[in-house]
């Protein structure tokens, strides 16, 4: 269906259920030792470390608990978790399963969103099968005591739902509006319950580490970035699709790749991500430089860059969920300030007080939507100053 | 609506709960299965999911009302949703659009006057390496142009 480059981390060669079993002479504080050493960072986007998530939570004190794996990819230009859900299956559920044993929880939930309720049939017989090979259910791989069971549960349309908290809010059957932290989900999450809120591909990343260590996990990507990440990409390229690449990969490289030509713009990670002009190409996908959570969206010369700018802030127009000001009221003006620009009845003075707005957005919203939401309407304005002010006089867009 | 499918109505939500337990948590998944099954989830539904559940009715539309794929009046029997995202948006999202609206002699936003059509649009439906994409019902297409969306749309008429 589409492109995909194997890289030596994510999709190096697991047997299905080898890392559930490994389990049986590991001790939780083996699992957050590996952990800690390889560095792993929340692939999601927002790069939290996941050892730390873990430990908070296992050392959180309650019966129960609970693993949620946030399969709620919808931040535009991301699919690596829908590659990862249909071919992949076994990293997915044995990082769960890992989870459970390492923080002491007997359930998991994968919040899968409304839009890939297609692939929910395989999911549930790729389940069930575990329950047959017993990597699932009671005294899993015979380990004594060592009960977890997974189910599935879908979204319903919604992109703030990715957000972790406003994941926990929908599935306790509420709207999914963010929670204020603290408390953190690490613990008060579903159910009130100590909770670890994990990216697909953060629990596929696990059960490598399980199995191969954390030492050989650091040997990729860079000291603060290590592993490779699944890039998405999609755009104005000749071999769109899911690569595997170390972190530390740059811009250029990735273009060069994917086949990509007379690139105008690089869109680093999503809607609520930033958009790169050339001059930055030479610059590193890493937490440290060009952070992203996978989405790569490539636009070439002949691509409009106030028609992108209006299609990211209609969209997040749409998806804020409205219960906090700045990204209610902010979008919405954004927008406004970007329909200006293309009919050119702007004055600078407007523009300038629609910056300190976004500005003001990125840290007086209450979730990461709010709070990113405006990174593109700043950055395409910043980098591509050129094209919006000169080359453009009042309306005429010149075509 | 009649007492008969009002009764036929509040038995299959009894079902529900029995399937997904009287907890607030179940209360997605009940909506969910109701609108499956019914295209939309009727006032008289909302009551009684509320009845059953012990919450509030304006709690259930709360929550209707938040989520895309939830509603609370009638769409037609197939959904159509096609991807207005950036990159779909790109690689001609536009000129589907327009044909299935000539096509359809309706426009996004609304259903066919036989109720067998409803044209929406959705945000990123992840399949961006593989635009212009939509979902019809649970069934993605992707690659699409206006010729091949068409023939679909004129599959399920």
């Amino acid at each position: 269906m589409e492109e995909k480059r194997k890289g030596a981390v994510l999709f190096s060669d697991y047997e299905r259920g080898s890392a559930i079993k490994k389990l049986r002479d590991l001790s939780r504080e083996d699992i957050l030792f590996e952990l800690k050493e390889s560095k792993l960072k929340g692939r999601g986007g927002a790069g939290f470390p996941t050892s730390t998530k873990w430990m908070l939570t296992a050392a959180a004190k309650s019966d129960i608990k609970y693993v949620v794996c946030n399969a709620d990819e919808g931040e535009p230009g991301t699919f690596k978790d829908r590659v990862l859900l249909m071919e992949y299956q076994a990293l997915i559920f044995d990082g769960m399963v890992i989870a459970g044993y390492t923080i002491g929880a007997k359930n998991g939930i994968v919040y899968l969103r409304g839009e890939y309720s297609y692939l929910l049939d395989s999911l549930e017989t790729y389940l069930m099968k575990m329950r047959e090979d017993n990597l699932l259910g009671k005294n899993i791989a015979g380990k004594e005591g060592f009960d977890f069971d997974i189910s599935i549960r879908l979204g319903s349309g919604a992109y703030v739902c990715g957000e972790e908290t406003a994941l926990i809010e929908s599935l306790e059957g509420h709207r999914g509006e963010a929670r204020n932290r603290p408390p953190y989900p690490v613990n008060t999450g579903y159910l009130g319950k100590p909770t670890t809120v994990n990216n697909v591909e953060t629990f596929a990343s696990v059960t490598h580490i399980v199995m191969k260590g954390g030492e050989w996990f650091c040997k990729h990507g860079t000291d603060k970035s290590t592993g490779s990440k699944l890039f998405s990409i999609s755009g104005d390229c000749s071999r769109p699709g899911v690569y595997e690449l170390p972190w530390g990969t740059t811009i250029q490289e990735l273009l060069d790749i994917a086949g990509a030509e007379n690139t105008k713009a690089v869109q680093v990670g999503g809607a609520s991500g930033i958009c790169l002009p050339k001059s930055q190409f030479d610059r590193k996908l890493a937490y440290e430089d060009a952070a992203t959570g996978g989405s790569i969206m490539i636009f070439n010369e002949e691509r409009d860059m106030i028609h992108i700018m209006n299609n990211f802030m209609e969209f997040f127009v749409e998806e804020s969920c409205g219960q906090c000001t700045p990204c209610r009221i902010g979008n919405a003006k954004l927008l406004e300030g970007v329909k200006m620009l293309e009919s050119g009845e702007y004055t600078f003075k407007y523009i300038n007080k629609l910056k300190e707005l976004g500005q003001t957005m990125q840290v007086a919203s209450k979730c990461g939507l709010g709070q990113s939401s405006s990174n593109a309407f700043l950055s395409i304005l910043e980098n591509f100053k050129d094209e919006i002010f000169n080359v453009r006089k009042g309306g005429n867009h010149g075509n | 609506m009649l007492v008969m499918e009002k009764n036929q109505l509040t038995e299959e939500i009894e079902v529900l709960i029995k399937k997904y337990g009287k907890e607030r948590s179940s209360l997605i998944p009940i909506l969910q299965d109701i609108q499956k099954q019914h295209s939309y989830i009727s006032d008289y539904a909302q009551q009684e999911v509320a009845r059953l559940l012990d919450i509030h009715p304006v709690e259930v539309f709360s929550v209707i009302s938040f989520y895309a794929f939830l509603n609370s009046s009638p769409k037609g029997r197939n959904i159509v949703r096609l991807c207005q995202t950036i990159t779909c948006d790109l690689a001609g999202k536009k000129n589907v659009a327009s044909a299935i609206e000539r096509e359809l002699g309706i426009k996004f936003g609304q259903t066919t006057p036989d109720n067998k059509i409803t044209l929406e649009y959705a945000n990123c439906l992840g399949m961006c390496d593989v635009g212009p994409a939509m979902i019809v019902n649970d069934r993605v297409y992707y690659k699409l142009d206006p010729e091949k969306a068409v023939s679909i749309i004129n599959e399920i008429r």
